[in-house]
């Protein structure tokens, strides 16, 4: 229970500063508008195919985690709190603090880029619902498990944002070839038990993800 | 004198198994022991398994030395065990790119292009990128506790995730590559269906490789050593 209580208070510090600074609210908002609007000029008026089309969407996706959720670490190098917060908590409380507000941030992310996605592009038209929202939320929730622990990690190194893609992408491969060949099937209307090779691929990684994390961050956190 | 005997073996060892490999006339159907079978589909072009297998062999084997080595270093904290690490995964790259690059010249001759994204290639592709971000993320940490648990870390974490590549990807796309899912008659070279002397041939390059590895591996841990002991003596002043 006690774990339970810390982990929560160290999330709502997170989100407080949070609330505080605005970073996610300005910065990430516009990121997602620039990305897509880039995508939509460099569409223009042609016709694009569903399987291109599911592709961007993970594309945007990823790149606007990257560059909102090392934040999470990173926030505490700059201002010089991690030494505090060692002291105040255990690692893993720490982590799952840390977890639980990327999977906010990036879940609030990613409805405000498939929210836009879907009304600014009208060939982007999704058939069977019911897998589409799945590995929404399956892909977030393991993109999540994945970037946070590697913010973690670039949070100690320098030149900390261009690290940052670099080392996530090798990692984050197997999610997103996954979440894009189950994006174009929800696309092209396939029924909900042809993806359900895929769900388990995204579950089973969000699962080994969080287990390695928990293990490593001891490791990661301590100076 | 040791030392000496195994350099000039091994170099005997590899010469011996390059000029057999190359040489060897290849007919449909082998009489004598001196001559490798045809492999439908693969042709001549069927020799590079004895010399692109053994790079891509030692590439994955020298990422998991490294992560070994990483787990340990986590365990003991002694430095000696990050320049383990670090010496695999500096050699696992160079096996990695020279694996590549075998097997996409290969790829040109039997498949019409250097690069096709067949599973095969795009793993080893991964583990290309897997090793740049390894030396990305050391050069960018400059003390070097926290550069060995970080890079550490970050090779267990990929190595958790590789096994996903691995069987994913098979199943996502068709491969090209001999020895995949999809491949029907071209391909011997995961059910080692070689004849004999193909396969001593192989086996004796496979082992050949793994001992120059070792060797140049070993080279690199006692340099490192060195260039740890110096550190340690600089900083005494």
């Amino acid at each position: 229970m006690l774990y339970i209580q810390q982990t929560a208070a160290v999330f709502i510090k997170d989100f407080k500063s949070e609330l505080r600074t605005r970073y996610a609210i300005n910065a990430l908002v516009m990121f997602v508008i620039t990305t897509l609007s880039i995508i939509l000029f460099s569409i223009g008026g042609e016709r694009v195919s569903p399987d291109v089309l599911a592709g961007m969407l993970w594309v945007v996706i990823f790149f606007s985690a990257m560059s909102g959720l090392s934040r999470s670490f990173v926030s505490e190098e700059e201002r010089g709190t991690t030494m505090t917060l060692q002291l105040l908590a255990q690692p893993a409380i720490i982590y799952f603090g840390k977890l639980v507000f990327n999977l906010v941030l990036i879940f609030s992310i990613n409805t405000l880029v498939v929210t836009l996605y879907l009304l600014l592009i009208p060939l982007f038209t999704v058939q069977t619902t019911s897998i589409f929202l799945l590995t929404l939320f399956l892909g977030s929730f393991g993109l999540a498990c994945a970037s946070t622990i590697i913010a973690a990690i670039i949070a100690k190194a320098n030149s900390k944002g261009t690290l940052y893609p670099v080392l996530s992408f090798p990692i984050l491969l197997p999610l997103l070839m996954t979440v894009m060949n189950a994006t174009k099937l929800s696309l092209d209307g396939a029924p909900l038990s042809e993806a359900a090779g895929e769900f388990r691929v995204l579950v089973s990684y969000s699962v080994v993800l969080i287990a390695v994390s928990w293990v490593l961050f001891d490791y990661v956190w301590k100076d | 004198m040791k030392g000496k005997f195994w350099k000039i073996f091994l170099g005997v060892w590899l010469s011996i198994v390059i000029i057999v490999g190359m040489s060897l006339p290849m007919v449909p159907s082998p009489q004598s022991f001196f001559e490798f079978p045809i492999i439908p589909g693969l042709d001549e072009k069927a020799r590079i398994i004895f010399f692109h297998v053994p790079t891509a062999w030692i590439a994955v084997i020298a990422f998991l030395m490294s992560m070994i080595n990483g787990i340990q270093y986590l365990r003991k904290n002694d430095l000696i065990y990050d320049v383990r690490s670090s010496s695999a995964a500096g050699l696992g790259l160079v096996f990695c790119i020279l694996a590549t690059i075998t097997g996409a010249i290969w790829a040109k001759f039997n498949w019409g292009a250097y690069w096709n994204w067949d599973p095969r290639q795009t793993s080893i592709f991964v583990l290309m990128l897997i090793y740049g971000a390894y030396f990305a993320l050391r050069s960018a940490i400059d003390i070097d506790e926290k550069r060995a648990s970080l890079s550490a870390a970050y090779s267990i974490i990929a190595f958790v995730t590789v096994p996903f590549l691995v069987f994913i990807m098979p199943r996502m796309m068709t491969g090209l590559h001999p020895g995949s899912a999809s491949d029907d008659g071209a391909g011997p070279v995961v059910d080692f269906s070689m004849d004999t002397t193909m396969y001593i041939v192989f086996i004796a390059s496979l082992l050949g490789f793994t001992l120059l590895y070792l060797w140049m591996y070993e080279l690199k841990v006692r340099l490192g050593k060195i260039e740890l002991y110096y550190e340690s003596l600089r900083s005494h002043d």
